[in-house]
């Protein structure tokens, strides 16, 4: 349907990727705008402090008992899917998901898939995997359906378009969607949009969705979402299949109550979105809409690794509200293309080693000043300067050595001259006669600095020790005159 | 080894021996002061008003009158109602030029009718929540989903005495765990969407127009 191929960018290159943003000043004025106009909306949710910090215990709460309890969670939630007829389909992996959805049309004799929001199916690339298997795939959110048209992928995981302005979405709709004159008007632009997808909407063999949250308890799949699309989709056509992450269970319903609020409140700023939308069954007898059929698949794609240990068990907590990129300063100047990873900004700076593997995840944990604007923010506490701290020793590790809970890409920046740097280092440290030689040493062959001391001469002056080690002018200062 | 299995076992594999306490969410929400119907409707007025919707505040009796006013001014011609005594009394009050009819058959039987001739949908609402302006609707046999979903104009009437003041009293009172419909959905306002450089436009791809009329005692007769 677009006039673009599909772009698939690869992790590495983040630096240049991330140089190319900076030099953007059209990006960068689309993120500052978007950044100022989200954190104020955020500050005004949660004006009274207070109970901003207890329902952050909460919600943090909430989750931890959920992931604790997880394999028990996800057997409950299959049960009762199953005795309320909805399908449920486990996958390790994202070809293993790709092919259940492609499957699951096929048996149906289906061509058009409607999509509603779903960021497991960008991780998985199922456009991509459907097209290639001559499937019709339309993304239905506003914001997602201006990126498919551009050929381009979100550049943020609540709004996929921030980074389009009102005259880029007006030339794309110009030029893609038939009898749409140029105009920067956003009702008129929304308008266009509708038109273009309703006829999608009545069409389509297949609906698909994400899951904002599943309730194990009821066999209840909540989807959360402003515009009527998630609705659209997961209502009109004959089949809804939804795809969620593994770890988004919980475990009451009631449990759903404040993390919603949560949700909304730190994604947008809103005390409540348009629509919540539970759904717990297909089209019952008697009743005269919805699916015949209500498939879920279950993706796991490297989480399970998150899983087995402790501390990063903690970045299953998420509930993907965006915040923490809304607050990031890196994310903020860069934009989320930048990241090349499906999740960008801080959530996926730790989750993205999980699902790539630390090698292909590259610079990604190193790309953080560890200013700690993502934790202050994050509803649910994840500790994420914490965790990218963590990732960062595990890519530094040695690649062979044997650690009890092994990350995929384990020393993928290690480097044996860092080792050999740091082991001098600390050993200079340890022994006094070793650091005494080193500062006699250091004094006396100062004039030997080189000028030119690699990436920190760029922006500043060079080291260079001091004619006195610090140590020494003391000594001097303690003497009796 | 199934894909179930091999997940299944790498997660107990891992998994903490023992579980925190389970959260107390009961307690978290429970001692805050009660509030009155009264209150509650202003609240829920309040809330919709600021979310796009049109709210009125009417009597038992008047509520059928002031819905065909309503949908009169707005050029209604053709309207699909819920089944139940609520739509049947609001189609006694119809000016017989305005076709009022109910959902009637599968869908899939007359779905590009819907889409394409039906100018509003009117539901009676199951309850509300006044803390965030939120319409409950259960969807079964006669509530159909798309009801309030394709038309562009959504009408719904709520009952005051059924608007709890949030989201916890609702699931709570309403004990929604034990007894999910199959779609149970809230709904806060017209269609919307800022997905185009943060501007709000209406009307993205659910209806563009809410109506609600709150039925209660004070309430103004047509
Ligand atoms: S890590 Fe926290 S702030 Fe970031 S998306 Fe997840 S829940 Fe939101």
């Amino acid at each position: 349907m677009s006039k673009h191929p599909m772009q698939f960018v690869p992790t590495a290159d983040f630096k240049e990727r991330a140089r190319g943003a900076l030099d953007d000043d059209k990006l960068r004025k689309s993120f500052r705008g978007a950044m100022d106009f989200l954190q104020a909306k955020r500050r005004n949710q949660f004006s009274d402090e207070h109970e901003r910090e207890s329902l952050r215990d909460l919600g943090s709460a909430i989750r931890k008992y959920a992931l604790a309890r997880l394999p028990d969670l996800l057997e409950e939630l299959e049960s009762k899917l199953t005795r309320n007829g909805i399908q449920v389909h486990w996958a390790e992996n994202a070809e293993e998901a790709n092919a259940i959805v492609l499957d699951i049309m096929r048996r149906n004799q289906a061509r058009r898939m409607i999509k509603g929001k779903s960021m497991a199916s960008e991780e998985i690339e199922l456009n991509h995997y459907l097209a290639e298997h001559g499937m019709e795939c339309i993304e239905s959110d506003m914001g997602e359906y201006i990126v498919q048209l551009a050929g381009e992928k979100p550049s943020h995981i609540v709004m996929p378009a921030i980074h389009k302005n009102k005259a880029d979405v007006a030339k794309l709709f110009e030029e893609n969607i038939p009898d749409t004159p140029y105009t920067e008007d956003v009702d008129e632009l929304i308008q266009t949009g509708r038109r273009a997808l309703r006829r999608h909407f009545m069409e389509a063999d297949v609906g698909l969705s994400g899951v904002n949250f599943a309730v194990a308890e009821t066999g209840t799949l909540w989807l959360i979402e402003n515009e009527g699309n998630g609705r659209l989709s997961t209502t009109v056509p004959p089949v809804h299949v939804a795809i969620m992450g593994m770890e988004k269970v919980v475990a009451k319903l009631e449990h759903v109550v404040p993390l919603v609020s949560l949700l909304t409140r730190s994604a947008t700023g809103q005390a409540v979105t348009t629509y919540f939308n539970l759904i717990s069954s297909p089209r019952r007898s008697g009743e005269l809409d919805g699916p015949r059929e209500v498939h879920l698949v279950l993706l796991d794609n490297g989480r399970s690794q998150a899983y087995a240990d402790e501390q990063l068990r903690s970045t299953l907590q998420c509930i993907r509200c965006g915040a923490c990129m809304n607050h990031c300063p890196v994310y903020g100047r860069i934009g989320g293309h930048a990241y090349g990873t499906t999740y960008p900004g801080p959530i996926g700076k730790i989750l993205s080693p999980h699902l790539l593997g630390l090698d292909e995840a590259g610079d990604l944990p190193f790309a953080s000043t560890l200013c700690g604007a993502c934790s202050e923010v994050c509803p649910v506490r994840i500790p994420i300067p914490d965790l990218l701290i963590r990732l960062r020793n595990e890519a530094k590790r040695n690649p062979n050595e044997t650690v009890a809970t092994p990350l995929r890409g384990q020393g993928a920046k290690h480097s044996a001259a860092e080792r050999v740097v740091w082991q001098f280092w600390s050993g200079a440290f340890k022994s006094p006669k070793a650091w005494k030689a080193l500062r006699w040493g250091a004094t006396r062959l100062r004039a030997f600095t080189p000028g030119a001391q690699a990436g920190w001469t760029q922006h500043r002056t060079p080291l260079k020790p001091a004619s006195r080690s610090l140590h020494d002018m003391l000594k001097d200062r303690d003497q009796p005159e | 080894m199934s894909a179930r299995a091999s997940m299944l076992s790498k997660l107990r594999a891992c998994a903490p021996a023992t579980a925190p306490d389970m959260p107390d969410v009961a307690g978290y929400y429970a001692g805050r002061p009660a509030s009155t119907q009264a209150e509650r409707v202003e609240r829920l007025r309040a809330e919709l008003t600021a979310s796009h919707a049109d709210v009125h505040v009417v009597s038992h009796a008047g509520w059928a009158g002031a819905v065909a006013q309503l949908l009169h001014a707005q050029g209604v011609r053709r309207l699909v109602r819920q089944s139940g005594a609520p739509g049947d009394s609001l189609a006694r009050a119809l000016p017989p030029a305005l076709q009022a009819s109910e959902f009637g058959r599968p869908l899939d039987e007359w779905k590009a009718e819907l889409f394409e001739q039906v100018d509003a949908g009117f539901t009676v609402a199951d309850c509300a929540i006044a803390a965030t302006g939120t319409l409950v609707h259960l969807c079964g046999p006669h509530m159909p989903r798309t009801l309030s979903l394709v038309p562009p104009l959504h009408v719904v009437l709520i009952d005051a005495e059924r608007i709890y003041a949030t989201l916890f009293e609702a699931a709570d009172g309403e004990r929604w765990a034990a007894r999910m419909p199959s779609n149970l959905v809230m709904l806060s306002g017209p269609s919307k969407t800022a997905d185009i450089q943060q501007t709000l436009a209406y009307g993205a791809h659910g209806p563009a127009r809410l109506c609600v009329f709150i039925a209660c005692e004070q309430g103004e007769a047509a």
